[in-house]
């Protein structure tokens, strides 16, 4: 059974539903996330002062879907915040306005119309050039110009060469400069990373703003435009309660049983070089097969935020692919984040390496050493499996990474959710959501959907940065 | 001795490099110094060091599909066993190789105790079997090489491992660098706890170095591109040098046989190899620029040798650089530094010998502070060291104060912008205005442009003055409004107490003028001070004045000669400035210099005797001598004359200066003046110039968006009707009528109304008028 069938017959099974008599709400779903009931939410946030400061600061009391969901991990969402509001509103390179227009240019690309719609409002609020919001041959051609990585950061980042970057740096008429380029390309990762966050974790689209006047309005009517609305209109009480499915109790003891036993056949895992090498390109092309077909040559519907997508048609190509060249697999070791990385982008765009470093370590050490129901469980190894997994797809390899701990950590439903949530976001079904883990708190799900973004965006920017690099030596 | 011997024995080459297949990432020497061994990612090579070249002896990556135990993060050449090599590779195998195997496949040992990439192994220095390891897994681990195991682990707490170094002279102490910044002190027997601690750096601390000779120093460097000198002799440790970089420090290695000395290379951006003197942080003392990509490796070639580092890098090459043909940034340093302080205080700075010299005239309050003042540690003092490399370098600072009151500070420049009047009054009047501001502030060159201003300029009331009689009489008026070039004389003469006039008589009398000169009472200072002071602008006015002059009969002047001399000096009301001049420090010198000038002046141009000019000069005439004047005062600094001028000018002058000069001039103004707070001034001069570009400066941010009051959506349209729900936005709430002037509203609950109403309301009442409860507050 594939994706498409999947859906609709949750389609049929809603119509009936409706039949009889069910009242549906025009919201989707009450709350902030259609996938994550509204109790366990709302209250589950201790947050500290500063991020209350931050948050005061930011909506004036009143937090946004987003906010709220990743609330579930407070210290996280005070490293998330601190580095969003440093990106969109300290001191920088660009001028405001431009910001905004790049994050709307990178979450369309996802058609991510939360973000679009988002982003369209500040936009508006600044007030100036807003004739750009009616789409892309309305805004400078400097800004047209970042379309190219653009699309390739978002799908296809292992493309990116420093002919890329010399294009848009060398001198001209729409030229950028080196720092303003790297607040773009840290931005665009950032939305594109924050795009699948929001699919990853079926954040509602805030009330108000979609609400908004002038060119907002025809961009995100009410009808969610871009999103198969089928998977998102379930209501969260008819579905079944995941935990109490009783088939799925030994699942969770069999994962714990995994990696304990991972734990101690590392001692004595003589696999040979060839063995792990295999098993890094097992994973690489198993990934391909893990694609809920049925998507394929799927034309994007039109929507109102294709105005801000360029060709809308290159979308996600799986890095191995049979029969083909395969662009050379990157080694992690040959340009990590702390030590190249960090260094690069401290060095155009002052203080965000620090922001982005506590982010990428907040998100991979966070831990609450719990599993389900378990309690005092060393949790890292599973972290890492989906760090890894993550990389891995977009052709980044650790050399001291046995990458058969994947496959025998991530279960297959996890793996189509991991791929469809980082490659093609918008594709990410509520079902994809709830086949995983079954046991597992909400909570613990988001943090998988923190992994995902911040592996994700970190992908993207090792291979940007590094094609900066080669442009500058 | 003997050891030096050797060195300089087996030692010698030149620069030299060869490129290697692969980027390389580490590099280590044998201790001989004749071999060199390069490890890299896909490149495991050993090369001699011959006289004039690199020459590859043996490929150590040998197999069909090497594994990934040969893509090497580090390596180590044992310095005791010349046959020994120890690899970190990036999988977390640490392997050991012998080169005395027969086999093609030299290694010898393969740990794989680490999980992840090991970044460093090192070999004890004195203990043939001792090898160490750092690992990103956080863990260290002592491996004894004749057993297959590691005998001791280290824990760092979970933190990333980066540098790992045996102390030279403690047998059982090594120093660890951790990724959160934080160095470690271990003792290799007690493999459960640290022994020392400490934060070295902020992120990650990439690399460290014992002192070769000095027992407690120990080098790190960092991401924060700095490299700090640690003496841990002392209870506590502390930090003794510190050296900033321009980029993240990856390796550092001290220099051998120089105590001071270290060596440096970067992990981004950065492609040089810098040598640092510690104790001159500023500079580097030497620089090798040959790499086209970031240095990886460095290593000094011999461990008694000064001369000779080796390097790899990522560009693929490897690298023999001579001591000698390194560049020398001190060579190009300027060595003298001055700086204005906040209160016009001037410090300087140079080398003592320049310092040393007689003090010259005018060095009043200067004070000089030896290098070691504490207050001003800008350049450090330094016994003379024979044995020192860097060029002498002592430096003293001086620090002139600026006497209180003096007029150093700027204080000129804000009672002029407060005092000058630009506008709204007839053009004589700002111009007299002017004039006597600048003449209150002691500036006496601008107020005789001024002056002068008001005389070219003025509208000339009767046009038609030819006859001397009315020259005479208009030349005493304090007000000169006609442009015949004879009241031209007179206007200027009011100024120069008649001095002027008085030479130019004489000369075409006698041009023996000096006695002349000289008795004319009272009027040396004024004389002086057109001549000495306004000279540069002035001239162009005078020789046009000669002119006119040269056009009259030369015989009308004669007679008019002491006429009008007598009437002017009688005058009463003529101004007396030469009181407030004679400590103006320019008089005495330009004296002389008035003196003689006149009557050259005047001589050569009597020669001119045609009609130029008609007698009556149109204002436009002017336009280029004031051009140049304005442009005068701008290259001079003073922008604020050139500014005002031309506002007060207007548009007689605004259309012979293109307009990019003038934006230019009214932003470095206005730019000045809200550098001190003059927010008046500024905007007044924003206001009153002519510059669309600068009009519409003080209308920017002007804007106030406002929602509905109804239906909190933003107010796209003017006007008071929110074209969404069709209510009257903005309704007083005292009168509920729709506020068309000023609204005042509560930053607490947001209501408001007329300003008036809601004055009023709030005498009466302490609750908000519409009666939401809030208690509102009216300040």
């Amino acid at each position: 059974m594939n994706g498409t069938a999947d859906i609709c017959n949750h389609c049929r099974n809603m119509i009936r539903e409706k039949e009889k008599g069910m009242k549906m709400s025009r919201h989707i779903s009450t709350g902030p996330s259609s996938f994550i009931p509204e109790n366990e939410i709302i209250g589950a946030m201790p947050l500290n002062d500063s991020t209350v400061m931050f948050l005061d600061e930011e909506f004036s009391g009143r937090m946004d879907n987003l906010t709220q969901v990743m609330g579930l991990h407070p210290h996280y969402l005070q490293a998330f915040l601190r580095c969003h509001y440093y990106l969109l509103r300290m001191d920088g390179p660009l001028p405001l306005h431009y910001r905004h227009y790049i994050a709307i240019m990178a979450a369309a690309r996802h058609q991510c119309s939360t973000l679009v719609c988002q982003h369209v409002q500040e936009f508006e609020q600044i007030g100036v050039c807003s004739d750009w919001l009616r789409g892309l041959e309305f805004c400078p051609q400097r800004l047209r110009n970042l379309n190219e990585i653009n699309k390739i950061l978002a799908h296809r980042p292992w493309l990116i060469t420093k002919q890329h970057i010399q294009a848009l740096v060398k001198t001209g008429e729409h030229s950028w400069s080196l720092a303003e380029l790297v607040h773009a390309v840290v931005l665009l990762a950032h939305f594109h990373a924050l795009a699948s966050f929001v699919f990853g974790s079926g954040v509602n689209p805030d009330p108000e703003v979609t609400e908004v006047n002038g060119v907002t309005d025809d961009i995100c009517p009410p009808a969610m435009a871009g999103l198969c609305t089928c998977h998102l209109t379930n209501s969260n009480q008819g579905n079944r309660n995941p935990l109490r499915n009783p088939d799925t109790g030994s699942e969770l003891e069999a994962l714990m049983e995994r990696m304990k036993r991972l734990l101690e056949e590392r001692e004595d895992d003589d696999a040979s070089e060839e063995e792990m090498f295999t098993r890094f390109e097992k994973e690489k092309k198993e990934s391909l097969l893990v694609v809920s077909a049925g998507f394929d040559e799927e034309v994007v519907p039109p929507s109102p935020v294709a105005r801000f997508v360029d060709d809308p048609s290159f979308g996600y190509q799986d890095f191995a692919r049979h029969g083909e060249d395969n662009p050379p697999t990157f080694k992690a070791q040959d340009y990590t984040w702390e030590d190249h990385g960090f260094s690069l982008v401290n060095r155009l765009y002052s203080d965000i390496g620090h922001l982005l470093d506590d982010k990428f370590r907040t998100a991979c050490d966070l831990t609450y050493y719990n599993m389900a129901s378990h309690e005092g469980v060393d949790t890292s190894m599973l972290r890492r499996a989906l760090f890894n997994y993550v990389h891995c797809m977009y052709g980044i390899r650790y050399d001291d990474y046995d990458y058969g701990e994947v496959n025998q950590l991530l279960e297959r439903n996890l793996k189509v959710y991991i791929k469809t949530v980082t490659c093609y976001p918008e594709r990410t079904t509520r079902r994809m959501y709830e086949s995983y883990w079954h046991q597992f708190r909400h909570s613990e799900k988001v943090h998988v959907n923190l992994l995902l973004m911040e592996a994700r965006m970190q992908a993207e920017l090792l291979y940007a940065l590094r094609a900066i690099t080669h442009y500058m030596t | 001795m003997e050891k030096m011997t050797r060195v300089s024995g087996t030692v010698s080459g030149c620069t030299m490099f060869c490129h290697l297949d692969a980027p390389a990432n580490a590099i280590s020497v044998c201790r001989d110094a004749t071999q060199v061994v390069v490890a890299g990612r896909n490149i495991f090579k050993i090369y001699g060091l011959e006289e004039d070249g690199f020459v590859e002896r043996l490929n150590l990556r040998v197999g069909r599909k090497p594994s990934l135990n040969f893509s090497c993060a580090d390596v180590m050449w044992h310095q005791m066993e010349e046959n020994l090599l120890a690899t970190a590779a990036t999988n977390g195998a640490v392997v050991t190789w012998n080169l005395a195997r027969p086999c093609r496949n030299k290694q010898e040992q393969l740990f794989t105790e680490h999980k992840r990439t090991v970044n460093k192994v090192c070999f004890h220095p004195t203990e043939v079997n001792m090898l160490l390891s750092g690992s990103q897994d956080g863990f260290m681990k002592c491996f004894d090489l004749r057993k297959k195991e590691s005998v001791s682990t280290f824990s760092g707490q979970s933190e990333s491992v980066r540098d790992v170094q045996f102390s030279i002279k403690d047998y059982f102490t090594f120093a660890a660098s951790f990724e959160n910044g934080n160095v470690q002190l271990w003792d290799i027997r007690r493999p459960d706890r640290y022994e020392r601690m400490f934060t070295a750096h902020t992120g990650p601390v990439f690399c460290c170095d014992w002192h070769p000779e000095d027992r407690g120093w120990l080098a790190t460097g960092g991401r924060d591109k700095m490299v700090k000198v640690w003496d841990m002799s002392t209870n506590r440790v502390k930090e003794i040098y510190c050296v900033q970089t321009i980029a993240s420090v990856a390796r550092v290695k001290w220099r051998p046989e120089r105590r001071y000395h270290l060596a440096t290379c970067s992990m981004m951006v950065d492609h040089n190899i810098y040598v640092w003197d510690v104790r001159r942080p500023f500079i580097p003392f030497a620089t090798f620029e040959e790499h086209k990509d970031v240095t990886t490796g460095i290593v000094w070639r011999h461990q008694h040798d000064p001369y000779f580092l080796l390097s790899g890098s990522k560009d693929s090459t490897l690298y023999q650089h001579m001591f000698k043909d390194a560049s020398r940034p001190v060579d190009r340093a300027n060595p003298e530094g001055l700086c204005f302080g906040l209160f016009g205080d001037l410090a300087f700075a140079a080398k003592e010998s320049l310092m040393s010299a007689p003090q010259s005239v005018g060095d009043v309050g200067r004070k000089t502070y030896p290098g070691g003042d504490r207050r001003y540690p800008i350049f450090f003092f330094k016994k003379p060291d024979v044995t020192e490399q860097f060029a002498q370098v002592s430096s003293a600072l001086s620090v002139f104060e600026s006497e209180a009151g003096s007029s150093v500070g700027m204080d000129w420049f804000i009672n002029t912008a407060q005092s000058y009047l630009l506008s709204g009054k007839p053009f004589a009047e700002l111009c007299e205005h002017n004039a006597q501001v600048a003449k209150r502030l002691n500036r006496p060159q601008e107020s005789t442009t001024w002056t002068m201003l008001r005389i070219m300029f003025s509208e000339p009331a009767n046009p038609s003055l030819s006859s001397n009689h009315n020259l005479n009489k208009s030349g005493n008026l304090p007000l000169v409004n006609s442009f015949s070039m004879k009241e031209m004389s007179a206007a200027l003469n009011e100024r120069n107490k008649e001095n002027r006039q008085d030479n130019l008589h004489s000369l075409e009398t006698n041009l023996n003028n000096n006695d002349e000169n000289e008795e004319t009472e009272g009027s040396e200072g004024q004389a002086e001070y057109l001549f000495g002071d306004a000279e540069l602008d002035d001239d162009d006015l005078y020789s046009m004045e000669h002119d006119n002059q040269a056009e009259e009969p030369e015989y009308l002047l004669p007679q008019e000669a002491f006429p009008l001399r007598h009437e002017i000096m009688d005058h009463p009301s003529a101004p007396e400035p030469v009181q407030e001049k004679p400590e103006s420090p320019h008089v005495s010198g330009s004296e002389a210099e008035s003196t003689c000038l006149t009557p050259m002046e005047s001589f050569s141009l009597i020669s001119v005797s045609q009609l130029l000019f008609s007698p009556h000069l149109p204002p436009k005439f002017f336009c280029p001598i004031v051009k140049e004047m304005l442009c005068y005062y701008a290259e001079q600094g003073d922008v604020q004359m050139a500014v005002s001028v031309l506002i007060v000018l207007g548009d007689r002058i605004r259309k012979e200066i293109d307009e990019l000069t003038q934006e230019h001039w009214y932003m470095s103004y206005i730019d000045l003046l809200q550098r001190f707070e003059l927010w008046n001034v500024s905007n007044e001069v924003i206001k009153l110039s002519t510059c669309g570009a600068i009009m519409c400066l003080n209308q920017t941010s002007t804007t106030l968006h406002i929602n509905c009051s109804n239906c909190k959506r933003p107010m796209s349209n003017k006007g008071w009707i929110c074209d969404r729900c069709h209510h009257c936005a903005s309704v007083c709430a005292v009168c509920h009528h729709v506020v068309k002037g000023l609204f005042v509203w509560c930053q607490g609950c947001s209501h408001g109304g007329h300003l008036e109403h809601v004055m009023e309301w709030l005498k009466q009442s302490k609750h908000c008028p519409a009666g939401c409860g809030h208690l509102c507050e009216y300040t």
